[in-house]
């Protein structure tokens, strides 16, 4: 193997005097699922919005590597602050002033990292596999005059779009749903929607926050062999929240530990199980009584 | 409910007393103080009878409500409102599809009819405009999810480019139906810009400013829009051939040319037609526009701009890409106008008139066109119809609204969302 997917070296956020995540290191190798873990309130939420460009971190570097070769700055993706230097090297002024203006979390998105949310993001009015072609939006031929004339390129794009919405949803086991509006899933069903949706804009590497919160026992045994599905037929990266340790540990092989906005253990599952520190981590919070390492 | 309850007559009572005191104080100053010479009277008889059917109204709905049958219908009531959106059944043609034909040829055939009766024919013509005015603003308000309300500095806009274009560069109808566009989108662009990272009351207040900043740019630069005087606006014309008695130098009259007699109606009926041939584009593209990726995305983000950021799709554009879209409309609706005017100035672009065109989108159910479309209708030329109750216009349009937010929250027709299956099954 080549470079980590994901390389996450000195990562510090602050939101005004509170520092959520403090000098944060830590690699996603390229094929592999890694989890994130550690109590309510460790900032594990808050580093996959770093990750997936909807905070800008106030330090550190985040680098990206979908593809062998291919590497992204997500800060610099977001658009920079201008720098002193900027105002007498016009090539590098304009380079930010055009990220500052079209940069953003979509850019981060669009480089191939894509995501589920902890309390479900799905567009609950629109039905299951609309909400799958918003995802393929910029696959699509957007141009509305393309589309009021239904031109073939518009048609060939839109079949393609429903073909690939179909085959997620058949992934997912979501089929019998796809007429059906978002909202109005049931629960297990709405979260395994969001992850068929994250997938359908073609991602490297999917980042998945809390995929098991809500959901039984026997729903959760089906995740966790689609999110094994995901990577060893699709190849794709996985990184994920998760509080069901059960389920952390069987399926990742890679898992880092949080703790106050620090990385207090990373290591395989055998690693994390017997570390003191992390067990010390977690019974010392009152209401985590699910944990059994 | 199974086990039956008592009917609390004393809670029924209390309410009933209390919306009758209410109906007193709003009734008592309308329709009961009248003025005779130059003296106030007080006709306290009217507001009394109002009060007391009111009373009377509110405390048999209030018993009602507590029988079987009441509790019955009202939970029926609230199990239609949570769902205002459903999905289209089969491929089959539902019966908005099957009017469509039944609509065209009316909407061509009413000119026509309508021949004799001028007033008619520009009532119906003021009803299409704002059919046209509403389609724009549901882009942005019901698709998108943009409170605008300042949607009426747009439409103002495209009037004045018809006078002003007339006046100072020759230009005429069709030329600036084209440029109001243009120009439109461009406007809705700079307005675009400094209220992207806004939502919900913030925005609305943000575009309420744009509206005024607008018209009283139009109100006071006299030197070039004429200020509140205003300024003349021409008619369309049919290659060249002018619907006016006499023609400018050099033209020609259309009854002239047909060898027809002068009717002062051609005038309207011709804009009628153009404008009802303008508006069909105008429904056929927003039909489409639910299918395509732009519409699509107009959507998501009303529904969600993070999980939309997420998937790859740069909000800034979209968002800006149906302000412009909005505008465009707006600005065409404005060159109607001001043709059927034949004359603009500032006081028919105030606030009520943007207040107008939401109430429109609101009450067709934010999104559905059929209900824009008719809610358009309704609302232009219901009044006209009411014309002997006049004063009670507000009064009436209040008591609608009331009434639509307690049975219809989602406005008059439900959205109907497409269907998509595979292509082999
Ligand atoms: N937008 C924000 N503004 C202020 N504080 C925040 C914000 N987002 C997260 N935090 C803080 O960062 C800390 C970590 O939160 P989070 O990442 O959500 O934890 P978790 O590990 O449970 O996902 C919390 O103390 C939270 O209050
Ligand atoms: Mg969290």
């Amino acid at each position: 193997m080549s470079e980590a997917m994901l390389k996450v070296s000195g990562l510090t956020m602050r939101f005004g005097g509170i520092r959520a995540l403090n000098d944060i290191s830590f690699e996603v190798q390229r094929g592999s699922i890694s989890a994130l873990i550690g109590p309510n309130g460790a900032g594990k939420t808050t580093v996959f919005n770093c990750v997936t460009g909807f905070y800008k971190a106030t330090e550190g570097a985040l680098t990206l590597h979908p593809q062998a070769g291919q590497s992204y700055n997500i800060p610099k993706l977001l658009g920079e602050p201008f720098q002193a230097a900027d105002f007498i090297n016009p090539v590098a002024f304009g380079r930010r002033l055009y990220y500052k203006m079209f940069g953003g979390s979509h850019r981060v998105a669009n480089a191939g990292v894509s995501r589920t949310f902890q309390n479900i993001r799905l567009f609950r009015e629109m039905t299951a596999v609309e909400n799958l072609l918003v995802a393929q939006h910029i696959h699509m031929v957007r141009n509305p005059l393309a589309g009021v004339f239904k031109t073939k390129r518009f048609r060939e794009a839109e079949e393609r779009a429903v073909e690939r919405a179909y085959f997620w949803l058949d992934a997912l086991n979501l089929r019998d749903d796809a007429n059906r509006l978002a909202g109005g899933l049931p629960y297990g069903r709405q979260r395994r929607l969001e992850i068929a949706r994250a997938m359908c804009t073609g991602p490297k590497m999917i980042c998945l926050d809390e995929p098991a919160a809500g959901l039984n026992p026997s729903e959760t045994a089906e995740l966790a062999e689609m999110i094994r599905m995901l990577r060893d037929k699709h190849g794709v990266t996985v990184l994920l929240i998760e509080h069901d340790m059960s389920l952390v540990m069987k399926i990742s092989e890679h898992i880092v530990v949080l703790d106050h906005g620090e990385v207090i253990c990373a290591g395989g599952p055998d690693k994390i199980a017997n570390d003191p520190q992390v067990i010390a981590a977690y019974l010392g919070v009152a209401d985590e009584d699910e944990v059994n390492l | 409910m199974t086990q039956t309850r008592g009917i609390d007559y004393g809670h029924a009572v209390r309410d009933a007393v209390l919306a009758g005191m209410v109906a007193l104080l709003v009734f008592g100053p309308i329709t009961g103080l009248q003025l005779s010479g130059y003296e106030v009277v007080a006709r306290m008889q009217w507001p009394l009878l109002f009060a007391g059917i009111v009373t009377l109204g509110r405390f048999c709905m209030a018993v009602w409500v507590q029988t079987e049958a009441g509790e019955r219908s009202l939970a029926r009531m609230r199990a239609k409102r949570s769902g205002g959106v459903t999905v289209a059944e089969g491929k089959g043609k539902n019966w908005q599809q099957k009017l469509v034909p039944f609509a065209l040829i009316g909407g061509l055939a009413l000119p026509f009819i309508l021949m004799d009766n001028r007033y008619w024919l520009t009532v119906v013509l003021l009803a299409l405009i704002y059919v046209l005015l509403g389609l724009g603003l549901n882009i942005v308000v019901g698709l998108a999810g943009l409170l605008d309300l300042g949607y009426a500095a747009f439409y103002a806009v495209g009037a004045y480019v018809l006078a002003m274009g007339a006046q100072y560069w020759d230009m005429g109808f069709w030329g600036a139906l084209v440029l109001a566009m243009v120009f439109g989108a461009l406007l809705g662009m700079l307005l675009g810009f400094p209220v992207l990272r806004m939502h919900g009351d913030y925005l609305a207040i943000v575009t309420l400013g744009f509206h005024e900043i607008i018209r009283l740019i139009l109100t006071n630069w006299v030197s070039f829009t004429g200020g509140p005087n205003g300024a003349s606006a021409p008619l369309p014309t049919l290659f060249g051939l002018e619907f006016s008695r006499r023609a400018k130098q050099g033209g020609q009259p259309f009854h002239e040319f047909f060898g027809i007699d002068y009717s002062a109606s051609y005038q309207y009926m011709f804009v009628y037609l153009i404008l009802f041939l303008f508006v069909v584009a105008a429904i056929v593209f927003c039909v489409r526009l639910r299918q395509m990726p732009m519409g699509r995305a107009w959507e998501a983000l009303r529904e969600d701009e993070i999980a939309c950021r997420s998937l790859g799709i740069n909000h800034v554009t979209v968002k800006l890409s149906a302000f412009m879209m909005g505008a465009m409309f707006a600005g065409a609706a404005g060159v109607f106008f001001a043709t059927y005017q034949g004359f603009v100035n500032p006081t028919s672009f105030t606030f009520i008139e943007s207040a107008m065109i939401l109430a429109i989108v609101v009450l067709g159910g934010l999104g559905s066109i059929t209900g824009v479309v008719i809610a358009a209708l309704v609302l232009i030329m219901l009044p006209e119809v009411l014309r002997d109750f006049a004063s009670y216009r507000v009064l009436a349009f209040g008591i609608v609204m009331v009434l639509m937010m307690i049975w219809r929250p989602r406005g008059l027709m439900h959205i109907v969302r497409p269907r998509f299956t595979e292509k082999g099954a």
